[in-house]
């Protein structure tokens, strides 16, 4: 990781030295020094209010420089935000500088010393998605530091799937840039506030605190979700009030359950059924994982994951659609990673019960949540938070005739599901020496390489045939961390590397197996990757083509009866071929490919994962089939 | 190949639409790769002809007639419709020639990763 300098000369004593005499208060703005020339430009040219001043034109073609500093402020107010920062436990800060909020940035590398420690990204969007990566990975979010109106537009995208995914961000975006009208706003957060669970522009030092603590704790509290705050550049530079702010009390709320009438009707319930099941659809916690397991030992009934993230071991004798046919209970658990949508509903008929967060947390305008879930028993509640008690309500009710059954229904639902994963798995067969090269084969390849490892697989399954999942023995939260949340490419590389980020501390190894499309959003993360030396294998999906679109295409055609020989136009990333190991050696990463005979992936693979073992990332780029 | 075709059936005096139907049953492989390809088929069945969301096509278990008529009328919300106007019989024997050239796959007890895998995952 990138450490600041130290020098000889501490940068206070050089401050004080350099400031002797200075008047201190003086509220002297920052204006950029322009030349002659564009000074002229400022005040001439077509006449009328509207003309640019020069000092904006320099700034928009890149020319400003700093003004001479005409005052010295040893005590600036964006100290203090650094202050709350570090209360609050984050450890990293992810932006692409901006003017904006170059005061925050100043305390951060000088008075802070780059602790938490300062992630460089080309772009806003990967920097949101870095911490919405790093958030899955780790449980806790991370800062991202957004550019006045343009780096929130950036961002957008990313800050969108976060809150699809119900991830906590902090973001705090810089106003007051007055320098650039463009990059300012009345009301900054109005473009995002759709998609973020709270917004708020404090006016003082001292509010910038207190929202900084209130953004975290709702950020964290189910439904987790992204937060904006926005900050004005006056108050990041101006001098710190004489009394200076206290660091406000930071204390998290407890988690929403479910009441306990509630709670032990579930379990009655789910005790005197026939064929419950159960829909996990998300835990936020490896404790929640450890109790949703007990509670299925203790029921001996399926569990079905839901496709989202990891819930449940996927290799645990209740994991799976068992037998039985049809539902007569099902318990739904945050089904749909808590945000609705239609992803991983209960699929079983009878009496539903659902325990969610998703009706604590409307959406206006956009249709990201869908309908949200329904049941016959709906609790607004974490299911985390409730299932300590309902393990406890449901051990009271199990007699000895009970556990008999149980078992007796366990065994079945065992062997049913036993038998589906090697199913599953003999699947890998079909094109297995084909070129280019399956996706069962990558996932194939990769397991006996780090299996022995402590490994992460940081990347969505939706583009790979859900090879890892089929193949791999995934029993940790860590082990699979999900999709998008809402469907928006340009997030697959970036969360990753956010998450090898956070993995990196644990001494994971992190694993993406990474579709190309998604790569050429925003490549600059591999930069990013390189630079902070952020240990992650990249393998590329290369199929050389926006997949999904070249089969809606065709249907389309088909549908009119036109023909599908034109279906690559617009969709297929060819004519030339992009070079990934190029584009990877192109910003300091070790890359090997492309690859297309199977033959030379286990070799490569191998040479990959000892390299990222070392503290490095690495590409290996593969031209795949197109789908597993 | 259509020439060597033509001389095998002239001595038994076959009928013109005999002679069709089989130029159309050998097809020419070449031409059938491009048009694997053009044509999209590639998107759901992969380029080796089994891999993707689409029906495995490898091995080719099909005749030329029973392969024409599935792809006219495939019978499923999931593969589009090719009609006559888009692909003529001729060229859809040529896509089916050039998938009976495609490797059939070696069976999963074959592969002794295959067998190590699943015999983990049913742990």
């Amino acid at each position: 990781m990138s450490k600041p300098k130290h020098t000889s000369v501490g940068r206070r004593g050089f401050l004080k030295g350099a400031a002797a005499g200075a008047a201190v208060s003086a509220a002297t703005l920052v204006t950029p020094q322009l030349t002659e020339a564009q000074q002229g430009g400022g005040r001439g040219g077509r006449g009328g209010a509207a003309q640019p001043e020069g000092a904006v034109i320099a700034r928009e073609d890149g020319t400003a420089r700093p003004a001479p500093v005409s005052r010295i402020v040893e005590n600036p107010g964006s100290d203090y935000m650094c202050d709350v920062i570090k209360a609050l436990g984050i450890e990293y800060v992810s932006f692409n500088p901006g003017s904006s909020f170059e005061g925050l940035h100043e305390s951060l590398i000088n008075y802070t010393r780059n602790n938490p420690e300062i992630v460089t990204c080309t772009h806003e969007e990967n920097a949101v998605a870095m911490a919405h990566g790093y958030a899955k990975a780790d449980g806790k979010p991370m800062l991202a530091l957004l550019h006045g109106t343009i780096g929130v537009q950036h961002a957008a995208m990313a800050i969108y799937n976060a809150y699809g995914d119900r991830v906590p961000i902090i973001m705090i975006a810089g106003t007051g840039d007055t320098a650039v009208p463009a990059h300012t706003a009345v009301d900054l957060g109005a473009m995002v506030r759709d998609f973020v669970k709270w917004d708020h522009q404090p006016d003082t030092l001292a509010g910038v605190g207190q929202a900084l603590i209130r953004a975290y704790k709702l950020a964290m509290t189910p439904p987790m979700a992204p937060v904006l705050i926005t900050v004005q550049a006056e108050l990041q530079m101006g001098a710190m009030p004489a009394n200076r702010p206290q660091v406000p009390k930071f204390t998290m709320p407890s988690m929403p359950s479910a009441d306990l009438a509630s709670v032990r009707q579930i379990a009655k319930d789910m005790v005197n059924a026939n064929n419950p099941r159960i829909a996990a659809g998300r835990v936020r916690t490896q404790e929640g994982m450890d109790l949703l397991v007990r509670l299925a030992d203790l029921l001996q009934c399926p569990v079905g994951g839901g496709g989202d993230r990891m819930t449940f071991p996927n290799r645990h004798p209740m994991a799976g659609n068992g037998v039985g046919g049809a539902a007569d209970v099902t318990l739904s658990l945050e089904a749909g990673g808590g945000g609705g949508g239609g992803r991983g509903g209960p699929g079983g008929g009878g009496k539903t019960i659902v325990i969610s967060t998703a009706e604590l947390l409307a959406t206006s305008n956009f249709n990201i949540n869908g309908n949200g879930m329904n049941g016959d028993v709906y609790i607004a509640a974490d299911p985390e938070a409730t299932l300590p008690a309902l393990i406890e309500e449901v051990q009271k009710l199990l007699t000895p005739d009970k556990k008999r059954l149980f078992e007796d229904r366990g065994k079945k639902h065992a062997e049913a599901n036993h038998a589906a994963r090697a199913a599953a798995v003999e699947a890998a067969s079909v094109g297995w020496n084909a070129s280019p090269v399956s996706l069962a084969r990558i996932a194939g390849e990769l397991w006996p390489l780090i299996k022995n490892e402590d490994w992460s697989y940081v990347s969505p399954q939706g583009f790979v045939g859900g090879w890892p999942s089929r193949m791999w023995d995934m029993k940790k939260t860590y082990h699979y961390l999900g999709g998008q949340g809402a469907g928006g490419m340009g997030y697959g590389a970036p969360a990753s590397v956010g998450a090898a980020l956070a993995n990196k501390k644990h001494g994971r190894l992190s694993v993406n197996i990474q579709t190309d499309g998604d790569m050429n959003y925003s490549p600059g993360i591999l930069w990013t990757a390189a630079h902070h030396r952020i240990p992650l294998l990249s393998i590329m999906h290369n199929n050389r083509g926006y997949h999904q679109e070249v089969m809606f295409i065709a249907r389309a055609a088909s549908i009119r009866n036109r023909g599908q020989e034109n279906s690559h136009i617009g969709t297929r990333l060819i004519d030339p071929n992009i070079d990934y190991a190029m584009m990877a050696k192109a910003y300091g990463m070790y890359s090997e490919g492309p690859i297309t005979d199977p033959k030379d992936l286990a070799p490569a693979l191998k040479r990959g994962v000892e390299r990222v073992k070392k503290g490095e990332p690495v590409m290996i780029d593969v031209v795949t089939q197109p789908r597993g | 190949m259509k020439k060597l075709i033509f001389g095998f059936l002239a001595p038994v005096a076959a009928t013109s639409l005999l002679v069709v139907s089989a130029v159309a049953q050998q097809g020419d492989a070449t031409r059938g790769k491009k048009m694997f390809v053009d044509y999209s088929c590639y998107a759901c069945h992969g380029f080796s002809g089994q891999n993707g969301p689409g029906k495995r096509l490898v091995p080719m278990k099909m005749a030329t007639v029973v392969f024409t008529a599935y792809v006219r009328s495939p019978g499923t919300n999931q593969m589009p419709s090719y009609s006559a106007k888009v692909l003529s019989d001729a060229q859809l024997a040529d896509i089916w020639a050039y998938i009976k050239t495609l490797p059939d796959s070696p069976e999963a007890k074959d592969i002794p990763l295959v067998q190590q895998l699943k015999a983990e995952a049913g742990k």
